[in-house]
């Protein structure tokens, strides 16, 4: 791991695994997509609104892993302080939040047509709108502290935001057990385990290229944050040959 | 030396009753903000008094962040204490424990007067689960203090950092007649309490390089 602290190093393999990332992912989301929206069949419940599970899933799938890596990444800036950790763990965070947004939309338009509205507060789609609220402090903490130069703090932010995601997912199911009533069961809500092999090929098919869309993203950014670094250590160093 | 800081830091609270009280009257206010929100209709004020005041007691424990710690990092006394070799996990745990002495008793007192506003709840479950909820709520309040010290917006910035982590205290606190509530609210509250000083501290740690 330390063998990439290296920022050279790291731009070095950076440079060369964005493009290809950048073109299979979308190679990859493009082909699920075709398949998904063209070629496989619509859900004999819910017809041809199942169709938006091939964007809705990935979006789930990646907002919650990106969080994860998000703390693992804040965890390893800590811990270690490796250099580049903490740089990894800023360019995650908008992208993740992105995800979970488009995870909570696309289920909301998802959500209109089967089951007659945009939103309902069940225990799944609760925990994933806490989840966008975790990221969203991290990232008014992490930029705040960008302001002043740097710091921890929203490290420290991400690691005790992991630490509490299952105590908060456990209590938002709680809470929905307790509120039970007269709620929808979601079970055709998401993939569920005896999906049908001609929805599995695209679903992962689209997982798989919105993933490394994600991978490809993280690695521009971070490109993009170094390169920022050695502008600003460029222009410091200009200004002090001139006093 | 911890119950030297808990007895100067409520010492220094008790000096200024007026900025004491500021929380127990924003709960009360708070509270009864809801009635004129939703209308007088005394059964629905009572079917959602015990979340109403949940809600109000974390938004009261919210109030006081910004004057909980970045004073004493502004003037030096944090740097001071430190110098004298004082761990910064001992100072946030008396912080935490001063704070929660100075906004939580006060707002039991206050308990009965919010809960008539709303129709009087039964108040028994509803002061055991804040007597037990709101060291999390103080150490929330504390940790988001810690993070933001010294940043501008840090009072809004708190908000948002402290109420997804207490989105379990309010869930539990609320449904403490319910069977395990009481346990899951003190579960809850265990981990909360218990992380809060080290990860204050290395909040605190991180603003002082």
């Amino acid at each position: 791991m330390h063998r990439f602290a290296n920022p050279a190093r790291f731009l070095r393999i950076a440079r060369v695994l964005t493009l290809p990332l950048t073109l299979l992912g979308l190679g990859l989301t493009a082909a699920g997509l075709w398949i998904g929206l063209f070629d496989s069949p619509p859900d004999y419940q819910q017809g041809e609104s199942v169709r938006i599970m091939y964007v809705h899933v990935p979006a789930a799938w990646l907002g919650s892993g990106g969080y994860l890596g998000l703390a693992v990444a804040s965890a390893v800036a800590l811990v270690w302080r490796h250099p580049l950790a903490e740089i990894a763990a800023r360019a995650i965070a908008p992208v993740g939040a992105a995800f979970t947004a488009i995870c909570l939309i696309s289920g909301a338009l998802w959500g209109k047509p089967t089951w007659g509205t945009y939103w309902v507060w069940d225990a799944r789609l609760t925990s994933m709108l806490v989840l966008l609220f975790l990221y969203l402090g991290y990232l008014a903490l992490s930029s705040a502290e960008a302001e002043r130069g740097g710091g921890k703090a929203a490290s420290i932010l991400a690691i005790v935001g992991v630490i509490n995601l299952p105590i908060i997912k456990y209590s938002v199911e709680w809470w929905n057990t307790l509120h039970q009533g007269s709620s929808i069961r979601l079970s055709g809500a998401g993939a569920s385990s005896s999906i049908a092999p001609e929805m599995l090929l695209p679903l992962l098919l689209s997982v798989a290229g919105f993933s490394l869309l994600f991978g490809a993203i993280v690695l521009m950014r971070m490109r993009a944050a170094l390169a920022q670094q050695a502008v600003a250590a460029r222009s410091r160093r200009i200004a002090a040959a001139y006093t | 030396m911890f119950w030297l800081l808990v007895r100067r830091d409520l010492a220094l609270a008790l000096r200024r009753p007026a900025a004491l009280a500021l929380p127990v009257v924003f709960f009360v206010l708070a509270a009864a903000l809801f009635p004129f929100a939703v209308g007088p209709d005394a059964k629905l004020l009572l079917a959602i008094a015990p979340g109403v005041l949940w809600v109000a007691a974390l938004l009261a424990a919210l109030l006081p962040v910004e004057t909980l710690v970045a004073p004493d990092v502004a003037d030096g006394t944090l740097d001071q204490l430190v110098t004298r070799g004082l761990a910064l996990e001992t100072f946030a745990a008396a912080r935490l424990v001063a704070h929660w002495l100075s906004f939580a008793l006060p707002l039991l007192v206050a308990l009965p007067v919010a809960g008539v506003l709303l129709g009087t709840p039964a108040l028994a479950p509803l002061a055991l689960g804040l007597l037990i909820g709101t060291p999390a709520l103080a150490a929330l309040a504390l940790l988001a203090a810690c993070l933001t010290a010294g940043l501008r917006g840090g009072g809004a910035l708190a908000g948002l950092i402290v109420l997804p982590l207490a989105l379990p205290v309010l869930i539990f606190g609320v449904g403490v007649g319910q069977p395990g509530g009481l346990q899951l609210l003190g579960a809850a509250t265990l981990v909360i309490v218990a992380v809060t000083p080290f990860a204050a501290a290395a909040a605190l740690r991180s603003g002082m390089e």
